[in-house]
C-alpha cells in the first residue's frame, strides 16, 4: 500500500492487487493439477532425467590433461585464498636434473570436502587454471575422514551419474519428473 | 429433506421406554455419546484439512505435495500424527509450569465448543441455543487467552511478543467478525443458529441472496475477519517461520504442540462452516423456483450440502492463503480498525435500513 494513495484509492488499489494475485494462482492450480510440476523426484530420476547445471559447484577436482598430468605448481594461492582452510599444500624444492634449475614439487593437495564451503574463491586464485569445480554432488559418506581428499593422487573420471558432468539429461521446466531407470 | 431430529427422538425414547432409565441418566448417555462423536468428527476433519492444505498449497505453488507414504500420500498425515504422539513432552527452565500446560487446552476448548455450534443437517445441530451466534463468538475467544497463556507461560521474550501480536490480531479482527454475524442476525430476526438456517430454506433463499448487496459486504469482511482471527494467510504474524520460530507455540513439543496445530487448522474449518451456515444457508440446498431442480436437491442430504460448503470456503480461504503475502502487524491492524470495522459498522446500518424498509428479497 503505497502511502501517496487516498484512503478509497488504497481500497481500489488493494482489491485490484488482490484480484491480480489470485488469477495468477489460479490459473497456475488448474493448469498444474496433473502435470507442471517443478519438483524433480531426485532419487528416482538420478539415472534417466536429473539435470544438474554445469557450473553448480559439487566439490573440487584438478583439471588433468590427456596423459593424467596436472598444472598445478604448488604456488599455494589457492591455499591462501580459501577462508576456511579447506586446502593444505605440503611440496618441497627439487632440483631438475637436466637443466639444474630449482623447482618447488608438490608432494599432497588436500582438500577437505567437509570444509568447503564452495565459494569457489580458490578456482578465482589459481593462476595456472589447475583446480576447477565439478557439478558432481552426490558427495555423501559415513564418515568425515573419506571427506579428505588427495585431488593430486586421485584420478578424477567422472561423475557416479550418466553424464552428469555435461549437465545431465535435457533441462525441462515443469514436467511431471518421475521417470524411473 | 431428511430431519436427524427423527434419530434423537428415537434413541431418546429407546434409553428412556425402552430400557427405562430416568431422564439424568438418558441425558448423560447422550452427552457422553455426542461429546465423543463431536471429538471424533473434530480429529478427523483435522487430518482431512491438513492433508489438503499440503496437497492444495502444492498445486498452487506448482509443487506435487506428500506422494511417498502411502498412495498419493494419504498415509503422510497419519504419520505425522504417530510422530506427534510419541514425542515427548518437556519444560522449558522457570517456564509457569501450570498456565504452561493449561494453554493447549484453553485453545483446544475455545476451537471445539465452536466447532459443536456448526449444524450438520436439518435437526443434527448439537449446541443450539437462543442466543446462538452470541454464545458461539463468546466461547471462540477463549482461544485468545490460551494463546496469551501460551506465550506468557514459556517464559521465552520472543513467544511473548509473539503472544501480544496474535492476541491483538483476534482481538481486533473479533470486531468485524462479530459485526458481519449481527448483520445476518437482523436479516433473519434470530440468533439461533437452527433458526438462521431454517429461515435460508426455500427458493432464493440463501441470506446472501436475501439480503444482497449488505450480505454479499457482510459475507466478504466475514472471510477476511475470519481469516485473520484463525491466525492464517496473509495475516500469520503469529508464525512467521524464520523470522519467530512459530510464535506463541515456540517451547512445545508433541501433543502439546500438536493442540495448537489441531486448533488452527479447525478454526479454518470452523469459520468456513460458520460462514457457510451464517450466509450460504448451512444445510438448505439449492434451490432456483423450479420444482423438479428443487425435487432433485432436496434428495441430497443435508450434511452433504454443509460439508460442500464449507469445503469450498475452505479451499477458498487455503487459495488466499497461498497467493498472497504475509502483512506487517501494522498493516494487518490498519486493515482492520480503518477499513474492514468501519465497513462493517456502515453495513450494519445499511442492512438494518434494508430490513426496516423491506428492500430484501423474500
Amino acid at each position: 500500500m503505497e502511502d501517496n494513495k487516498s484512503y478509497f484509492g488504497e481500497i481500489g488499489h488493494g482489491i485490484k492487487t488482490l484480484a491480480t494475485g489470485m488469477k495468477v494462482t489460479l490459473k497456475e492450480y488448474v493448469k498444474d493439477y496433473w502435470t507442471n510440476k517443478s519438483t524433480e523426484q531426485y532419487p528416482e530420476n538420478r539415472k534417466t532425467t536429473l539435470h544438474v547445471s554445469k557450473r553448480h559447484r559439487g566439490r573440487l577436482v584438478f583439471k588433468r590433461d590427456r596423459d593424467g598430468s596436472y598444472k598445478c605448481t604448488a604456488c599455494t594461492l589457492c591455499e591462501k585464498a580459501c577462508p576456511n582452510g579447506t586446502i593444505k599444500i605440503t611440496a618441497h624444492m627439487a632440483e631438475d636434473p637436466e637443466t639444474g634449475k630449482k623447482k618447488k614439487v608438490l608432494d599432497d593437495y588436500q582438500y577437505d570436502l567437509g570444509d568447503c564451503m564452495f565459494c569457489q574463491l580458490c578456482t578465482n586464485a589459481c593462476n595456472f587454471d589447475a583446480i576447477e569445480f565439478t557439478n558432481d554432488f552426490e558427495n555423501a559418506t559415513f564418515s568425515r575422514d573419506s571427506l579428505v581428499l588427495h585431488l593430486d593422487k586421485e584420478v578424477y573420471k567422472g561423475g557416479s551419474l550418466p553424464n552428469i558432468l555435461e549437465g545431465g539429461a535435457e533441462w525441462q521446466v515443469g514436467k511431471f519428473n518421475t521417470k524411473k531407470k | 429433506m431428511f430431519d436427524f431430529s427423527q434419530v434423537t427422538t428415537w434413541f431418546h425414547e429407546l434409553l428412556t421406554q425402552t430400557l427405562g432409565l430416568g431422564e439424568f441418566l438418558a441425558i448423560l448417555i447422550e452427552c457422553v455419546l455426542v461429546g465423543s462423536v463431536i471429538l471424533g468428527a473434530y480429529s478427523v476433519i483435522a487430518m482431512i484439512l491438513i492433508f489438503m492444505e499440503r496437497k492444495v498449497c502444492a498445486y498452487f505453488q506448482c509443487r506435487i505435495g506428500p506422494v511417498r507414504v502411502g498412495p498419493w500420500g494419504l498415509m503422510q498425515v497419519l504419520a505425522d500424527v504417530l510422530k506427534m504422539l510419541i514425542k515427548e513432552i518437556f519444560f522449558v527452565d522457570k517456564a509457569d509450569k501450570l498456565l504452561y500446560i493449561v494453554a493447549p487446552f484453553l485453545v483446544i476448548i475455545g476451537s471445539v465448543g465452536a466447532f459443536a455450534f456448526l449444524p450438520w443437517n436439518r435437526g443434527a445441530q448439537i449446541l443450539d441455543f437462543n442466543v446462538g451466534v452470541f454464545l458461539l463468538t463468546a466461547i471462540s475467544s477463549i482461544g485468545v487467552v490460551g494463546i496469551f497463556l501460551a506465550g506468557w507461560g514459556s517464559n521465552n521474550k520472543y513467544s511473548v511478543v509473539s503472544a501480544m501480536r496474535a492476541a491483538v490480531q483476534m482481538i481486533s479482527y473479533e470486531m468485524s467478525l462479530c459485526l458481519c454475524l449481527i448483520t445476518a442476525v437482523i436479516l433473519t430476526g434470530t440468533m439461533q443458529v437452527s433458526g438462521i438456517v431454517e429461515s435460508q430454506v426455500g427458493p432464493w433463499g440463501w441470506l446472501i441472496v436475501q439480503g444482497h448487496v449488505p450480505a454479499l459486504i457482510a459475507f466478504i469482511v466475514f472471510l477476511i475477519a475470519g481469516n485473520a482471527e484463525a491466525n492464517r494467510g496473509p495475516f500469520d504474524m503469529a508464525e512467521a517461520e524464520s523470522e519467530l520460530t512459530a510464535g506463541h507455540h515456540t517451547e512445545y513439543s508433541g501433543m502439546g504442540f500438536g493442540f495448537f496445530y489441531l486448533a488452527e487448522f479447525l478454526n479454518l474449518f470452523i469459520i468456513a462452516g460458520i460462514a457457510a451456515t451464517v450466509f450460504l444457508g448451512g444445510w438448505a440446498p439449492i434451490q432456483i423456483g423450479v420444482d423438479a431442480f428443487d425435487e432433485v436437491m432436496q434428495y441430497i442430504p443435508g450434511i452433504v450440502w454443509f460439508m460442500g460448503k464449507a469445503f469450498l470456503l475452505v479451499w477458498l480461504l487455503m487459495w488466499i492463503k497461498w497467493t498472497f503475502p504475509r502483512l506487517r502487524i501494522d498493516q494487518i491492524l490498519k486493515l482492520e480498525w480503518k477499513y474492514l470495522m468501519p465497513l462493517a459498522l456502515i453495513n450494519l446500518v445499511l442492512m438494518t435500513v434494508v430490513v426496516a424498509f423491506g428492500l430484501y428479497i423474500k
